[in-house]
C-alpha cells in the first residue's frame, strides 16, 4: 500500500494553492474544439472536497444568470491551467449542500480575515 | 517469453494526453526468474518462473536443489509455469524476465484469484432478481423454484443455488497496458484485476484489441 502511494505522489500537482469550503475559487479550464485549445474561466463557490490523492476533486458552485451551475473537477487534472483563491471564506462545515436552498443575502459568505 | 507474475498493488488513476482520467491497476511484476525449461517432442516448450523470495527456513532441500540449477541461492515464493506457444523462443535457464517484454498499448489478460465473499445468496452470487420488496411479498431474495417436481424427483445437477463464492482463480481478458516502469518492475493495466492487494497476479500477452479500443 506504501508502495502504491509513492506511485502515486509523481502525478500529483504541486502549484494546487491551499483552499477548502467556502473559498471563492477561479479555475481556467482547458477546452479542445477541434484543433484549437483554448482556456474556459469558471469562477465558484468551493462547495466540498473529497477523495485524496490522485483521485481527490472539488466541487464549485456558482449563480449564473439566476441558475444554479455545479461543476466538479479533479483536482490533479491537467485540464485545469490555473487554479486561483480569489476570496477566503469562514464557514463551519466541510460540505456546503446548504448552499443549493439559499439564494441571494443568505447564499452570502462571511469573509475570512487570517490573523 | 509471454508471461510474468506479479504481485497487485492497488488502483490508482492516470491522465492521458487529452486530459482524460483511466483507471489502473499498478502491478510489480518481476524480475522473474527461470527456474525449468521442458520441451516436448510436438515442439512445445514449458517455462517454470519464480516471483518473490521465500525464507531459507521455509524452504525444502527439494526446493533449494530445484533451483540451484539455475543460479539462484534463494526460493521464489512463487514458482509457476507456463507453456508457451509454436514457435515461441525459450528463455534459457538463469534468464531473467522482466517487465520489459511488455509494451504500453498492448493488450493482456491478467489471471488471479478473486477476493473471498464467504456464502452468499443467489441474488449476489448469480444476479438473480429476487422476489419483489413489497405487496405482500415474502421472498425477497430467494431462488424460487428448484425446477419440475415428481418426474425426476430430485434437482438438476449444476442447479444454481447459494453458495460460496470468491476466492476462485479468474482471468480478466481484453486489458491494456497503459505504462510500463522497467526500473521500479511496474505495470499499469488499465481497468480492474482479479483479487486483493498484494494478491498474485499472471499477466500474459493476448494480443488482438482490447476492450477499450
Amino acid at each position: 500500500m506504501e508502495k502504491l502511494a509513492i506511485i502515486e505522489r509523481e502525478g500529483l500537482r504541486t502549484d494546487i494553492p491551499d483552499f477548502g469550503p467556502g473559498d471563492t475559487v477561479r479555475v481556467q479550464v482547458r477546452v479542445r474544439e477541434g484543433e484549437k485549445e483554448r482556456l474556459q474561466v469558471f469562477e465558484g463557490v468551493c462547495i466540498g472536497r473529497r477523495g485524496g490523492g490522485m483521485s481527490e476533486t472539488f466541487m464549485l458552485r456558482k449563480v449564473s444568470s439566476g441558475i444554479g451551475v455545479e461543476r466538479i473537477f479533479p483536482l490533479h487534472s491537467p485540464g485545469l491551467a490555473e487554479i486561483k483563491v480569489v476570496r477566503r471564506g469562514r464557514v463551519r462545515r466541510a460540505k456546503l449542500y446548504y448552499l443549493r436552498k439559499l439564494s441571494g443575502k443568505a447564499a452570502r459568505i462571511r469573509e475570512r480575515r487570517d490573523s | 517469453m509471454n508471461t510474468i507474475i506479479g504481485r497487485k498493488l492497488g488502483m490508482t488513476r492516470v491522465y492521458d494526453d487529452a486530459g482524460r482520467v483511466i483507471p489502473v491497476t499498478v502491478i510489480e511484476a518481476g524480475p522473474c526468474p527461470v527456474v525449468q525449461v521442458r520441451s516436448g517432442d510436438d515442439g512445445a516448450h514449458s517455462v517454470q518462473i519464480g516471483f518473490g523470495t521465500r525464507k531459507a527456513k521455509r524452504s525444502t532441500k527439494a526446493l533449494v536443489g530445484h533451483v540451484k540449477a539455475s543460479g539462484l541461492t534463494t526460493v521464489p515464493a512463487q514458482l509457476k509455469e507456463f507453456v508457451l506457444g509454436e514457435g515461441d523462443e525459450p528463455p534459457k535457464l538463469g534468464d531473467t524476465i522482466t517487465v520489459d517484454i511488455f509494451q504500453a498499448g498492448e493488450t493482456v489478460k491478467v489471471t488471479g484469484t478473486t477476493k473471498g465473499r464467504g456464502f452468499q445468496g443467489v441474488v449476489k452470487r448469480y444476479g438473480f432478481k429476487g422476489g419483489p420488496a413489497s405487496h405482500g411479498s415474502s421472498t425477497y431474495r430467494r431462488p424460487g423454484s428448484l425446477g419440475p417436481g415428481t418426474d425426476p424427483s430430485r434437482v438438476i445437477k449444476g442447479k444454481k443455488l447459494p453458495g460460496h463464492m470468491g476466492s476462485e482463480r479468474h482471468t480478466e481478458t481484453g486489458l491494456e497496458v497503459v505504462r510500463v516502469d522497467i526500473e521500479r518492475n511496474l505495470l499499469f493495466i488499465r481497468g480492474a484485476v482479479p483479487g486483493s492487494k498484494s494478491g498474485i497476479v499472471t499477466v500474459r500477452k493476448q494480443g488482438g484489441q482490447s476492450r477499450y479500443a
